[in-house]
């Protein structure tokens, strides 16, 4: 170990200022081990440990199938129904998780936060991974599943369902960026994100078809529907698992604008991320003082 | 630690690790949280909350290879002003700048998780205090006959006592490789010969050239290792001299 002399060559710095989500890029080591340590934490002591990813998952599965499907039949409305309600069920699932973590992981941190300089961005970006990781095992869940429904790989579709994965990290990091830092401020807002996630599947065409809503509201209610960037990427996840592999469903029963929807929601999730940084960086100043 | 590059301060000399300049530091003593107070309070027209001066206007410069002692009774602001230059908090007025890698070993420990192995602690530790991958690997044998508890490596740390805890959170700080050390109240760890060995490593950081700012009660273990001594009272620098002689303002205080 030896210490520069050389001070000339080292440039000034501000302590505590850091350049944001470029940091979590510069230390994904330790944004690795975190992570690590979330996905440790959070299965101590039980039995099941990450097996709980597949049952509360699962058991919500069935309990939408039965009422939706099987009560209100659905099933009926929708060809294929086991296969469009889980490829929506789980963009909506991943991002409610991942947003609801990330607005509560600096509260979460507050000992680390308190105490040492980090980038503080790594903390809500740590949980959009974690959640991440929980969506691996539903994904190949739904893959298996529709392979069972004559899903056939497509090109088209594969890259719609990627597109829609970086709109729902996009959108969870800005959004946890965001409500994440006011958290600390108004602990309020974790509850508010419960709320805002309470009602994200039913703002979706998750348990129904897009046009049973637009049917029956005004114009532009439904292309504010339309536009909802999880409603987008849900459509583009059914694109990518549900369409391929239906037969009788006409090519219009996807909603006529998803492409350009698409580059909308794209365009909306960057806008938040940025938003949610900015906002991020200027209440940063007060975590040490309010946790 | 990557952070932006900042502009040059003026009072800087050639050899300055640290300059602090004019620093003010304000914290609002808020009473009235939730909504319905806030509503309340706007209503009555009562204040949100009574301001507090922790530090009111201090300007220091450290230079690279001092071993400098922040002295004051409880309130006097030291912590406040390490926390401050180590970027944990923003002074309300005033600037920080650094040159330099920087450790705050503000409270051992901080990053280490009961529900962990030792072994993982030192490497989530490690990378929280800035060491990449392969030094951590390299300096992992030397971290851990340091703390002296190599049988236990594998063990989570909720089933440590806190001796042994603290060995080996210290022993982590230790081993990285930052030119500045910011150190609060950390040489109570451990038993006698334990506190002997951390102080002799802590010469050895001095000896290698590093720049040290610590923060203690110890006076005589504070005199003995610093060469510089600042006494802050109410939030104001009142003494700034040899730590002898500091040691003597504190106590006539």
């Amino acid at each position: 170990m030896s210490v520069h002399h050389d001070l000339t060559a080292q440039p000034w710095t501000e302590p505590g200022r850091g350049s944001g989500l470029l940091d979590v890029v510069r230390r994904r080591y330790l944004l690795k081990l975190l992570v690590r340590k979330e996905l440790r934490v959070r299965y101590r002591g039980s039995v099941l440990g990450l097996a709980w990813s597949y049952v509360k998952p699962g058991v919500q599965y069935v309990v939408y199938f039965l009422a939706l499907g099987i009560f209100l039949q659905q099933s009926r409305n929708i060809e294929d129904f086991p296969v469009y309600l889980f490829s929506g069920l789980v963009v909506v699932n991943v991002f409610t998780e991942a947003f609801g973590n990330a607005t509560r992981a600096v509260v979460w941190n507050a000992p680390l936060v308190k105490k040492i300089f980090l980038p503080r961005e790594l903390f809500p970006v740590a949980s959009v991974w974690v959640a991440g990781v929980h969506f691996v095992p539903q994904l190949v869940v739904l893959l298996v599943g529709a392979l069972l429904s004559g899903w056939r790989l497509e090109v088209l579709p594969v890259l719609g369902a990627v597109l829609a994965t970086l709109i729902i990290a996009a959108l969870a990091t800005g959004l946890g960026l965001l409500f994440g830092s006011l958290n600390v401020v108004f602990r309020d807002m974790e509850n508010f994100v419960d709320l805002i996630n309470m009602v994200v599947v039913w703002l979706s065409p998750v348990l129904y078809r897009w046009d049973q809503v637009t049917r029956v509201v005004p114009e532009w209610v439904a292309v504010l529907y339309q536009l909802n960037p999880i409603t987008v990427a849900v459509e583009l996840y059914h694109y990518a698992f549900w369409w391929p592999g239906t037969r009788d469903t006409p090519a219009d029963s996807l909603p006529p604008d998803l492409l350009v929807n698409s580059l909308v929601a794209v365009v909306i999730a960057a806008v938040v991320l940025v938003v949610g940084q900015l906002v991020f960086r200027r209440v940063e100043g007060r975590f040490a003082i309010d946790l | 630690m990557s952070v932006l590059p900042a502009s040059a301060p003026a009072s800087a000399g050639p050899s300055s690790r640290i300059v602090v300049d004019d620093v003010r530091m304000q914290f609002v003593l808020r009473h009235n949280r939730s909504l319905k107070e806030l509503a309340m309070a706007a209503v009555r027209g009562k204040d949100l909350g009574n301001t507090f001066m922790a530090l009111d206007g201090v300007s220091l410069n450290v230079d690279s290879g001092e071993t400098v002692a922040l002295l004051g009774h409880n309130g006097s602001g030291k912590s406040t002003l390490l926390k401050l230059i180590s970027g944990v908090m923003h002074p309300t007025s005033g600037s920080v700048r650094l040159r330099g890698r920087i450790a705050g070993l503000i409270e051992v420990g901080a990053g280490f998780h009961p529900d962990l192995t030792g072994r993982e602690n030192v490497y989530l530790n490690g990378a929280i205090l800035g060491m990449d991958e392969a030094a951590i690997r390299a300096r992992f044998d030397d971290i851990v006959a340091f703390s002296e508890i190599e049988r236990f490596i594998d063990t989570e740390v909720k089933h440590y006592s806190s001796g042994m805890f603290l060995r080996l959170a210290f022993s982590v700080a230790v081993h990285t490789d930052p030119e500045i050390f910011l150190i609060d109240e950390i040489l109570s760890v451990g038993d006698e010969p334990f506190q002997r060995k951390c102080l002799d490593r802590i010469r050895e950081l001095k000896d290698e050239g590093r720049t040290l700012v610590v923060v203690s009660h110890d006076l005589n273990m504070v005199s003995d290792l610093c060469s510089r001594g600042i006494v802050l009272q109410r939030g104001n620098q009142v003494f700034d001299g040899s730590a002898a002689d500091a040691v003597a303002h504190l106590r006539s205080l």
